[in-house]
């Protein structure tokens, strides 16, 4: 490792900002902790105390590699947060705490981090929940992948708070249920597609990334009989009612007219070879609700603008064996499977 | 829209009660069987209207022999190896180029020939291999793509030749006559490159209709009572149902550009063997970029797996579900054919579409027609 | 066997056009269609316009087509799509 002068005006992470001495006191005080701060963080103590009431702890963790780092509507930083949130929130939880921890490649602009930081800052604040902890590594340049720098990658844990008297599970879903999803799918996936080298394209798509806490805050607060909800992500929506048809054993049929798709991504996908159903969200919740509630539940998502698209988009049935069944534009049926890896744009 | 659709579904089946027995007919394109998969349209037909999936997917008609050299020249040292999508899992002798990529060779996927041209200009260092696959639909963009390397003298850009042309494919098909058809539903997006034309001989020497169809549940539904109208009216016609689209005799700019760039040879289709004059090579003038004579490659044997029986389904001589390895030895996750690895590929069709029961028997409860 | 969508040629140059697509925009060469300029409709195929397109002949079996022109020209926004709203019965296409 060679010897860095502190003070000499870096606009890039070098391995010796995570060597533990000045630089990397520099890079925590003046790149992280501003845009984060907070009390808990900036105590900058080896964990962060957190005061708890009685009830049940709701613990996840993810880590975020996408590439590219910034896409259209979002970026990694908005990505860890909104999908850690999101993991809390659809099992009815409340987001309390983040923790954030980055792994930086030699040669990352600091501005990049910067952008990056600040991100994970919005969202945090969107969300109402704080990066309470963090830790920061450096790694050689190229040793993330084989052939290319990727520059940064996130890990992220979250704890939340259960709420009292929520009760959801795949268990709970029966026959006649409303299967809802809180607004048009598929933005996501495509617009990240648009900025991969090799395919990318112009386009008006973007990201649908987002917390969720709020609207589900929203969607429980009406008291309606919510059986299940799950943030639709990698495999679309046809990963989620996949889980959904296996877990319970009960059959699932949406209905293609009434599935919120927009116009541009609809030809997107279409260009692209690629099946809405199965391209990735990170803003949208499948949502199962005891039927007789599911316009109470509609109301409440329409009253979000995380949930102005909202839609009712099938139902639980018991038709058998239990499959997922799409009844298509056309009147005609077909099985919905989740999707088995990373679907490619195909010219076929 | 649905109307449109409905009344067509109606006129099919009313037509399809008039002829009584069983008719089959083929849509070759792999195209189409995803659309008539994903729009449930199967679920839609007359009991008596059996629709059997053709030899056209470029995927699965690769021979396993150019996916070994593909994999070979991107296992090369500095070679970028830029193919379509539709080609990263399909399986060769040593594996797949998704699996290849992992262990560090450079295979970039492009939406177009252009942009593997791109590539190539942006590493001019690294030598950048195009695999060149598809019908004629695809071919005229690797000719112009070599065009404008040859123009520009892009030297390190080569294509790895496995284009391939229907109409003797399924002049092949017929010529064998083992599989019963009454007709061919033709591939609306090679007939705009070749012409409605173009299947002139087929209907003359078979005497068996071919219809030019679109890919839309309404332009799909039309191409089929086309087809079995004529069935039922005992005539054997090419007939045009994608206008505005597909004309008589197709684009004469591309068709002319295949000519030039070009020659048509036999051709190796995966499970189906050697088929007279059913490929393209480069042309003498272009063949420096030829990947096998650049990198003075010469092709292996196909080795089939003894449990795959894709050459047979893809002929329509049986269906996924009669292969033993169907949703067993081969998934998509695990494939031993060529027709599970192409999301267009029958088999994958049928299993992401229609696996739990069989053909048919889908769980549509007749009150619901 | 072969993907392809139509879209709008929106600008020309020499050899490439930029073709709408309904909200995404594509950079694709017209050398197969070398015909094809600003307001024509053209087949998009793996980066070529691979057809110029009838549009008057092709609206009478393409609905794709007929769904993109009736919300021409302003939609380019992320518009849900509102087709068939109205619950179609339990999979009855009469």
């Amino acid at each position: 490792m060679t010897a860095v002068k502190p003070g000499l005006g870096h606009d890039r992470i070098v391995i010796a900002h995570g060597g533990g001495g000045e630089l990397m006191g520099r890079l925590i005080r003046e790149h992280l902790l501003p845009p984060l701060r907070n009390e808990r963080l900036a105590a900058l103590t080896d964990s962060a105390v957190l005061p708890w009431p009685d009830g049940e702890l709701v613990f996840t963790t993810d880590s975020y590699v996408v590439t590219p780092l910034e896409f259209p509507g979002g970026d990694i930083g908005r990505l860890a947060v909104a999908g850690t949130v999101n993991d809390l929130a659809v099992m009815g939880a409340e987001p309390v705490a983040l923790s954030l921890g980055l792994i930086l490649e030699e040669g990352l602009p600091l501005a990049v981090l910067d952008r990056i930081v600040a991100s994970i800052a919005g969202a945090a604040r969107e969300a109402g929940v704080e990066v309470v902890t963090g830790d920061t590594k450096v790694i050689e340049r190229g040793a993330g992948t084989a052939d290319s720098s990727r520059g940064l990658f996130i890990n992220t844990a979250g704890v939340g708070r259960m709420r009292r008297g929520v009760q959801l599970g795949l268990r709970r879903v029966a026959v006649g249920d409303a299967i809802l999803v809180n607004g048009p799918i598929a933005e996501h996936g495509l617009a990240v597609m648009s900025v991969r080298s090799g395919i990318e394209f112009e386009s008006t798509l973007r990201s649908d990334v987002a917390p969720l806490n709020g609207l589900i805050r929203d969607i429980l607060a009406t008291g309606a009989d919510v059986k299940f909800l799950r943030d639709a992500t990698r495999g679309g929506i046809a990963g989620v009612l996949a889980d959904i048809c296996e877990a319970s054993q009960r059959s699932v049929e949406i209905v293609e007219a009434q599935v919120p798709l927009s116009t541009t991504a609809r030809h997107a996908a279409e260009m692209l070879g690629l099946d809405p159903l199965t391209v990735a969200n990170e803003g949208k919740c499948i949502m199962v609700v005891a039927a007789g509630d599911a316009e109470r539940v509609l109301a409440a998502c329409r009253g979000n603008p995380l949930g102005r698209g909202a839609a009712s988009i099938g139902r639980i049935t018991d038709a058998a064996p239990p499959l997922v069944e799409l009844i298509t534009r056309v009147g005609g049926r077909r099985v919905v499977q989740r999707p088995y890896g990373e679907e490619l744009p195909r010219i076929c | 829209m649905t109307d449109r659709v409905a009344q067509l579904v109606d006129e099919l089946h009313g037509l399809c009660r008039d002829v009584g027995r069983r008719i089959q007919v083929m849509e070759v394109c792999g195209t189409h069987t995803v659309a008539i998969f994903r729009t449930g349209i199967r679920s839609l037909l007359p009991a008596n209207l059996r629709l059997v999936s053709g030899p056209g997917c470029p995927v699965c008609v690769t021979a396993q022999r150019h996916i070994d050299a593909a994999l070979e020249l991107a296992g090369r040292p500095g070679v970028i190896l830029a193919t379509y999508g539709d080609m990263l899992r399909v399986p060769g002798r040593s594996g797949s180029l998704e699996r290849l990529r992992a262990t560090g060779a450079q295979v970039q996927v492009v939406n177009s020939a252009r942009t593997a041209l791109d590539l190539a200009r942006a590493n001019p260092q690294s030598p950048v291999v195009f695999l060149g696959v598809g019908f004629e639909t695809t071919a005229p963009a690797t000719a112009a793509t070599v065009l404008e390397a040859d123009r520009d003298g892009v030297e390190n850009f080569s294509v790895l030749m496995c284009h391939k042309l229907v109409v003797p494919a399924m002049q092949a098909l017929l010529d064998a006559g083992d599989v019963p058809l009454d007709g061919f539903l033709a591939p609306g997006h090679v007939s705009v490159i070749i012409g409605a034309q173009a299947y002139q001989p087929i209907v003359a020497k078979h005497r068996r209709p071919v219809v030019v169809a679109g890919f839309e549940p309404e332009q799909i539904m039309r191409g089929l009572l086309a087809l079995v109208r004529q069935v039922a009216e005992g005539r054997a016609a090419v007939e045009n149902v994608y206008p505005g689209v597909v004309t008589a005799d197709g684009n004469r700019v591309a068709l002319e550009l295949l000519r030039r760039v070009f020659v048509v040879a036999d051709a190796p289709w995966r499970e189906l063997g050697v088929i007279p004059q059913s490929g393209l090579e480069l042309a003498a003038v272009y063949r420096r970029f030829d990947a096998l004579q650049r990198f003075e490659l010469a092709l292996g044997e196909d080795e089939g797996h003894p449990l795959c029986r894709c050459g047979e389904v893809i002929t329509g001589k049986a269906e996924p579900s009669e292969c033993p390895a169907f949703a067993t030895a081969c998934d998509p996750l695990n494939p031993i054919g060529p027709c599970m690895v192409s999301s267009e590929g029958t088999c994958a069709a049928w299993y992401k579409y229609n696996r739990v029961q069989g053909p048919g028997a889908q769980r549509v409860p007749e009150g619901q027609r | 066997m072969c993907l392809a969508v139509p879209g709008k040629v929106i600008e020309c140059r020499g050899d490439e056009a930029v073709v709408d697509l309904q909200g995404s925009t594509l950079r694709v060469s017209r050398v197969l269609t070398p015909e094809a300029d600003v307001g024509s409709w053209v087949l998009v195929h793996a980066g070529f316009a691979i057809a110029q397109l009838d549009e008057r002949e092709a609206l009478e079996t393409w609905d794709y087509l007929r769904q993109i022109l009736a919300t021409e020209p302003a939609d380019s926004e992320r518009e849900t799509q509102t087709t068939d709203q109205a619950p179609r019965g339990e999979g009855s296409p009469a």
